[in-house]
């Protein structure tokens, strides 16, 4: 169980928020909205543990994150604004990098199924550079496939995809809620995932 | 380690980024004796000095390199969230830095110590020092590096805060030559920067993880 309590963020001496509380079940879905600038992205980080929150608490199970450092990050995993990807890799040695980094290593095999499950089929051996920016979304996205982390922490998953890719995604995040996982993103698209529980997190 | 194998991999991609490092070194030893004249006396007493400073004006060049990449395509955000120990991850990263930069500066300085008419003898002693002085070099230019990290001219901010810093690595390294050349016994030197290598080893990695963690804030 993920819980925010009295969070409050501030940036220089602009306060974005305070008195943030929430809690997510397995198979939850909180999603975070507001409008550009009301600190969507600082939550998320500081709900990933990359930042801390000027007040109150974020606890896993009944543990602050702030005490738990490497088992937290094993049971987590984050897809942020940057990609994550190397450019200078190709498609699968990205995946099976950054998948290795997360606590998962995955052979050339694996790493291939998921890329063309995710619509990179053929585009395994290409380096990343040469990629259209939904093609580079979709291969941050891939590792959700092969990661299997109770807790996903996405901002933004849907910037950049085409209509078919946010299917794909929507299926991706209703199959893990399902099978008890837990997700919290943000986005300003309007998509209809359906979950055990759902929360709206309104950020003024 | 695979990100031992990933940055050797990244480098064989971008070539020109470790072949620049090689060539500023080349270049700034081959300048003195072509800027000071073929006094052998006078090149074989600066040889230790000068491609010992040559080596850390060459390691440090590349040290922006070391985080900013990764920190500018969200690599380095995923590295803080593993669930495996961050200062040893800065440890590799800094392993492949010195197999990449350092390697290549020690396999070059016997060549290039020729050029300053150095004995047999003294060319093993300075390479021997620098094969454990090099990798002291990657190990304190990480914190720097993980300081400036996303800085506005943090390229030079570095040099300022690194460059004291390996005055102790050049003062023994240039002196195990010295020594040497002089006939006294120059093992204690050495024996030196093997210490500072080990106590660079230790807390380096461990201090770079805490830097980056409050860079990326």
């Amino acid at each position: 169980m993920l819980q925010g309590i009295n969070l409050a963020c501030v940036r220089g001496d602009r306060e974005l928020f305070r008195d943030v509380n929430f809690s997510l079940k397995a198979g939850g879905l909180m999603q975070v909205r507001g409008p550009n600038g009301s600190g969507k992205t600082s939550l998320l980080r500081m709900l990933c543990g990359l930042s801390n929150p000027a007040a109150g608490e974020i606890r896993w199970g009944d543990v602050s994150i702030r005490d738990m450092d490497g088992e937290y990050y094993a049971a987590m995993t984050y897809i942020g604004h940057l990609s994550g990807t190397k450019d200078d890799l190709t498609v699968l040695e990205n995946l099976r990098i950054s998948s290795a980094l997360a606590g998962f290593e995955i052979g050339a095999g694996q790493a291939k199924e998921a890329l063309s499950h995710i619509g990179l089929r053929g585009r395994e051996a290409l380096p990343v550079k040469v990629l259209s920016q939904g093609q580079r979304r979709r291969v941050a996205l891939a590792r959700l496939l092969v990661c299997k982390t109770p807790l996903w922490i996405l901002d933004e998953p849907l910037v950049a995809l085409d209509v078919s890719a946010v299917k794909l995604i929507q299926e991706l995040l209703e199959r893990h809620l399902q099978e008890g996982g837990m997700v919290v993103m943000t986005t300003h698209q309007e998509i209809e995932i359906t979950a055990a529980s759902t929360t709206q997190l309104h950020l003024a | 380690m695979w990100i031992i194998k990933r940055d050797l991999l990244l480098a064989v991609r971008r070539q020109s980024d470790v072949l620049t490092t090689l060539f500023f070194f080349i270049i700034v030893v081959s300048l003195f004796p072509l800027s000071v004249g073929p006094e052998m006396n006078m090149l074989r007493t600066m040889a230790p000095g000068v491609v010992w400073v040559a080596a850390l004006l060459a390691s440090m060049l590349s040290l922006g390199r070391m985080f900013s990449n990764d920190y500018l395509d969200g690599t380095l955000e995923q590295m803080l969230l593993s669930p495996q120990s961050l200062s040893l991850l800065v440890l590799g990263k800094a392993f492949a830095h010195w197999l990449v930069t350092g390697v290549p500066l020690v396999l070059m300085a016997p060549v290039l110590g020729i050029q300053y008419d150095l004995p047999a003898e003294a060319l093993l002693v300075l390479t021997s020092a620098l094969l454990l002085g090099t990798p002291v070099l990657s190990l304190i230019g990480a914190i720097g590096a993980a300081l400036t990290l996303g800085l506005r001219g943090g390229g030079v901010l570095v040099s300022l805060l690194v460059l004291p810093l390996y005055i102790p690595v050049l003062i023994f390294g240039s002196g195990a030559v010295e020594a040497n050349m002089s006939g006294v016994e120059f093992s204690a030197h050495l024996s030196l920067i093997g210490a500072f290598l080990l106590v660079t080893a230790v807390f380096a990695p461990w201090a770079a993880a805490w830097s980056l963690r409050v860079s990326l804030e």
